[in-house]
């Protein structure tokens, strides 16, 4: 009896002792996997994982730029993780850790060879769109039954959004997603990086304004499923959630996310390795466990975004692999565009004509 | 003067030194750096492993051109005015309601001092951020006033608090009151009541009386506590951007998207110590206050 104690005791220390030793620390997006798989991961590596969490690119870059983060895997979205390759932010990945890469989908990979070339420092590991979130019986009221609701005129257009305006609007509080937005309505490019095109999105921006509640990237997910608002421009996934908090609430809201027809921005968000990461082995274990075709169609099957592992998709439910709104069909496919980040001159400009749209100064 | 005398008042300067003075070089440096796309974001970085030539390159480098930058655009002045504004007229309300407080506190009686201050002291049990977002419950279009004011009958459609200027100030006003009401409450307590009863005797009015003997009295308190309020109000980014609107524009929010959304460091460490600068000149003028009063006391 004793002697079974003493080996409890020994055994336990020592699983400490090693899991001092063998942390793995992941720092991803909220709301973003089903914790089963996390738990999982610790039983089948032997790794102890230190989960965190964000909830903007920017705070995450921050960290990264400030260097000594303590991260092993971090999730920036693809034009950040490109500005924090060339800031040496990450190391490349060593792909004979990582198996599992065969799974993963050439149609994304040729996508995010943009922000990465040849895929060399990040995985995919889920992807989207910017698009609408209407809660549709409102708007019909309101605007009747042709309103637009799969159309950026439904909030570009003044008219539209005058009379939206009193069952309330919002708009992420992006630059980097609002001004390709207004691009697109105006037919010009999106990705332009001119500053006398982009200066031409500010009169599209303002002329809404004085018809948007707010500015904010994550209250709309709420907002919309309580029925306080009836139209955002948000992430797919996020107003799929919304969605998915409306039929669970039974309130009579029905939400629905629209791609615009016009376009939509396309985003990927990546995980890479830190390049001061104090665990590379575990950071690459990680990768490779989550790019696991049954793991990674858990994660989506969870939070309902797509991703970028084609060998998942046998694994998804029909509520995500069947639905348009998550694997948009070819003809919205074909529409999507993506963007490049700025340099820091045209930011700053970008920056002050948000902050100048916004407050009105 | 001996060893341990020397010591003893080096301390707090090593303090002084170690949290003010450091951090203040660094930031000052990083103000007078370029941007650029590396690990940290702004360069020059200085490399000891060249000498004295590196050395010389690293100070050759350093230039003033983001200050120059914060004059040409005109929304750095219109921050700085607007986060003044919105500080002094703070002080002023949180003064207006927290002087009848601390002159209730001084003028109860001794038994329940305790007992109020540990009223007036009570909020700070709880987290800063969770009294703001309880706000937010209360004001918004939804929320409990609103709510109250409609089944009252005073109003038919909800006010627009939340997300204006007036949000704003609540905010500010519930946060920073008990720095405003215990430096006059300890001022007003001191006061000795006779002073009152003879000017009753020589047939002064009550209210009179309280404004040429109790106010004048309790002055260092008011100045302390007006201090108390109107520094941290200045560079305020919590209140405002929990219960403010995106229209209101303080040096706070315009220093928070320097730093994260445009990347900007060395713009930003400019903002800062140019706020810095602006917050200096009432510290010194606090200061050269408490001096007086010292040497009054004296």
């Amino acid at each position: 009896m004793s002697n079974r104690v003493l080996m409890l005791a020994a055994a336990g220390s020592m699983i400490a002792l090693s899991a001092a030793a063998e942390e793995v620390r992941v720092y991803n997006w909220s709301d973003y996997i089903d914790e089963a798989l996390l738990a999982q991961f610790e039983e089948e590596t032997g790794y102890e994982l230190v989960y965190d969490v964000f909830d903007s690119n920017e705070l995450l870059e921050t960290r990264m730029l400030a260097g000594g983060s303590g991260y092993d895997v971090v999730v920036p979205t693809g034009t950040f993780l490109q500005r924090q390759i060339q800031a040496g932010a990450f190391q490349p990945l060593d792909y004979d850790l990582l198996p599992n890469a065969g799974n993963m989908w050439d149609v994304i990979m040729d996508r995010t060879a943009q922000y990465d070339p040849g895929n060399e420092h990040a995985i995919n590991y889920m992807w989207g769109t910017t698009g609408l979130g209407v809660n549709v019986g409102r708007v019909r009221e309101i605007l009747g039954e042709d309103a637009p609701v799969n159309s950026l005129e439904l909030v570009f257009n003044p008219e539209n959004m005058e009379r939206l305006a009193e069952c309330g609007v919002y708009f992420l509080d992006a630059p980097t997603e609002m001004i390709p937005a207004a691009l697109t309505y105006i037919g010009e490019d999106p990705d332009s990086h001119d500053p006398d095109v982009i200066a031409l999105a500010e009169p599209v921006l303002t002329a809404v304004r004085p018809y948007v509640q707010n500015f904010h990237s994550s209250e709309y997910i709420n907002a919309l499923a309580n029925g306080d608002i009836c139209v955002a421009i948000g992430w797919s996934g996020d107003v799929l959630q919304a969605r998915a908090r409306a039929e669970e609430a039974g309130n009579g809201v029905v939400i629905e996310y629209h791609a615009p027809v016009e376009g939509a921005q396309m985003w990927f968000d990546m995980m890479a390795i830190p390049v001061d990461a104090p665990n590379p082995a575990g950071a690459h274990a990680f990768l490779n466990f989550i790019m696991d075709a049954e793991n990674m169609a858990a994660a989506s099957n969870y939070v309902f975004f797509a991703n970028g592992n084609l060998a998942s998709q046998e694994f998804l439910v029909s509520e995500v692999i069947d639905d348009t709104a998550v694997y948009p069909d070819e003809v919205t496919m074909a529409a999507t565009y993506t963007t490049r980040p700025y340099d820091a001159r045209v930011q700053r400009l970008v920056t002050r004509m948000w902050t100048r749209i916004k407050s009105g100064t | 003067m001996n060893l341990a005398r020397r010591t003893l008042i080096g301390i707090p300067y090593l303090w002084l030194l170690l949290l003010f003075l450091v951090p203040f070089g660094i930031i000052f440096k990083i103000s007078l750096s370029d941007y650029a796309v590396s690990i940290p974001p702004y360069t020059p970085t200085l490399d000891l492993s060249e000498g004295w030539q590196g050395i010389r390159g690293f100070f050759a480098a350093l230039d003033w051109e983001n200050y120059v930058f914060l004059t040409e655009d005109d929304l750095y002045w219109r921050a700085y005015l607007s986060s003044l504004k919105i500080a002094v007229i703070s002080t002023f309300l949180t003064l207006l309601v927290g002087y009848p407080i601390a002159y209730g506190m001084a003028k109860s009686a001794p038994e329940w001092r305790p007992m109020l201050m540990m009223l007036v002291i009570l909020p700070f049990w709880t987290s800063f951020l969770i009294r703001v977002y309880a706000w937010i419950g209360i004001l918004s279009n939804e929320g409990y006033l609103n709510q109250l004011l409609l089944w009252t009958g005073i109003i038919s459609d909800p006010l627009q608090i939340m997300n204006t200027p007036t949000a704003v100030y609540i905010g500010i006003v519930y946060t920073y009151l008990p720095f405003m009401i215990l430096p006059i409450y300890a001022t007003l307590e001191r006061m000795d009541d006779s002073l009152l009863e003879a000017a009753e005797d020589l047939g002064c009015s009550r209210l009179s009386a309280f404004w040429i003997i109790t106010l004048p009295l309790s002055r260092s308190g008011i100045i302390a506590g007006s201090f108390l309020v109107f520094i941290p109000a200045l560079g305020e980014f919590v209140i405002p951007s929990l219960l403010g609107g995106s229209s209101t524009l303080m040096i706070g929010k315009v220093l928070w998207e320097e730093f994260f959304s445009n990347r900007d460091w060395p713009v930003a460490s400019a903002v800062a110590i140019i706020l810095l600068l602006i917050l200096v000149i009432p510290i010194i003028l606090f200061q050269k206050n408490q001096e007086k009063n010292q040497e009054a006391d004296a």
